[in-house]
């Protein structure tokens, strides 16, 4: 059994920052992702971020992995990265079980754990929704932006949240044709920045609308979208047959909380943080000791406040194993109050009040 | 079906590697996933589901869904969206559970 003082498991953007603040504290970090690389869903954010300059507004996603790795790198004394290994159980008695690329299986017993595991994307019900071209909004996103490969011809965005509409950009930078973007909603969910530049190259964003229907053989071929009334029910008569061969499903992420929900410790389903998140206290240590979490497996937000959540955890769990950084409280003190600024305006109010249901 | 320019991005592929994919001969790029090579070359249906055996395509490409199994130089459920194309490799749609050898 391999012996370890801090684990972090994932290595997004709130694992690396986790891993930064642990380190440069005087904790030895040990990171545990299940790719090759580090960074996580950074790699394909090719879109400028907002936020403050704390959290590197104005940097591109794809950038900000290389910021943190370097950052990292000064403190490489206290940390071990294993890439390719997935943490594949957490135990009662502390101990966690790791997988190395499908064939080395082991044990660790670390004195603290950070989970960073991220979210994944939601899928919508309706008819043939399981049929290939049929993707997620962020799977595009990888195949375009990583591998530098086009989904199709013709792509159907269904949700205008931030990342329908950054998607819809990126996908006509990279040559192919947006048909529509709809929404369930009565207004567009996203930044108005995105839509505007959207619209103005011509590509309609239809809100109060859903898709009916999905057809194709093997394949998406046709989609079939109609009109919502207020309480959302589809309006017989408004369905219009469109041609497309992908559609984007862009409808939101959940918590990625398998792994944790195995530790035991205590889980809420929460709406307004878009599942079932762990509770917590303001040092995001969970209501298992030495067991904290930091980005969206505590509650679905930006790249922004994921960064920030790391920091926060990293630096409360090394205090915790006995690695008090000198300037602690004014850390602590700044990374909180960069949250609430984070959380200011209306979509803020929203996760506040999920925050709310799940801090002791 | 790659992107050969992009405003922001370059696309600095590896080297050109072939595999066969149920039998046919394809190029990719080393460095690419399974899932993303097949892609560029037209290929949509990487399995068929348990029981209805209706088509199965990738939908996350993160390694989070296992939409894509596929059986890869004999092994099946192999998830094909994260694991790197390797010269000389065997794919295969998949068809039911799999049966390991």
């Amino acid at each position: 059994m391999k012996e370890a003082e801090l684990v972090i498991v994932g290595a997004g953007p709130a694992g690396l920052c986790a891993a930064i603040s642990a380190a440069s504290s005087g904790a030895k970090v040990l990171i545990i992702e299940r790719n090759k690389s580090l960074g996580g869903q950074l790699v394909k954010q090719t879109h400028m971020f907002f936020g403050s300059e704390k959290q590197y507004a104005s940097t591109r996603g794809i950038d900000i992995t290389d910021i943190l790795l370097t950052e990292l790198k000064k403190y490489e004394k206290n940390v071990e990265i294993l890439t390719n290994s997935t943490v594949v159980g957490m135990y009662e008695d502390g101990i966690i079980t790791v997988l190395h690329k499908e064939d080395k299986y082991f044990k660790i017993k670390p004195k603290a754990v950070i989970v960073c595991t991220g979210a994944f994307e939601k899928s919508l019900a309706f008819p043939n929704n399981d049929l290939p071209g049929i993707y997620g909004a962020g799977a595009v996103q990888t195949l375009m932006n990583v591998y530098g490969v086009k989904p199709g011809n013709k792509v159907l965005m269904v949700g205008a949240g931030n990342i329908g509409l950054i998607v819809s950009y990126q996908l006509m930078q990279a040559g192919v044709e947006v048909v529509a973007i709809l929404d369930a909603a009565p207004k567009i969910g996203g930044y108005l920045v995105h839509a505007s530049k959207i619209r103005r190259m011509g590509v309609p964003i239809l809100t109060g609308y859903t898709v009916k229907e999905a057809i194709g053989k093997d394949y998406l071929e046709k989609a079939v979208i109609c009109k919502l009334d207020n309480k959302f029910q589809q309006i017989p008569g408004t369905e219009q047959t469109l041609d497309a061969d992908v559609m984007c499903i862009s409808v939101g992420l959940t918590p990625l909380n398998e792994l944790l929900s195995m530790s035991g410790c205590e889980m809420k389903y929460i709406p307004q943080l878009s599942g079932t998140v762990p509770v917590r206290n303001e040092d995001y240590e969970t209501t298992i000791e030495n067991l904290f979490v930091a980005g969206d497996i505590s509650g679905v937000e930006e790249a922004s406040a994921a960064m920030v959540e790391g920091y926060l955890a990293g630096l409360c769990a090394a205090a915790k194993i006995g690695h008090k950084a000198e300037d602690f409280e004014n850390k602590k003190m700044d990374y909180l109050k960069q949250l609430s600024e984070l959380r200011s305006g209306p979509v803020g109010e929203h996760i506040l009040a999920g925050i709310e249901q799940i801090v002791r | 079906m790659r992107i050969e320019n992009h405003p922001i991005l370059e696309f600095n592929r590896g080297k050109k590697i072939k595999f066969t994919f149920n039998g046919q001969e394809i190029e990719g790029y080393e460095g690419e996933t399974i899932a993303a090579a097949l892609h560029a070359a037209g290929v949509k249906v990487l399995g068929k589901s348990l029981f209805l055996h209706r088509p199965r395509g990738f939908y996350c490409a993160i390694g989070n869904c296992s939409s894509c199994l596929m059986v890869v130089d004999g092994v099946p459920n192999v998830k094909t969206c994260t694991t790197d194309l390797i010269e000389g490799m065997v794919v295969q749609t998949q068809e039911g559970k799999g049966v390991i050898a």
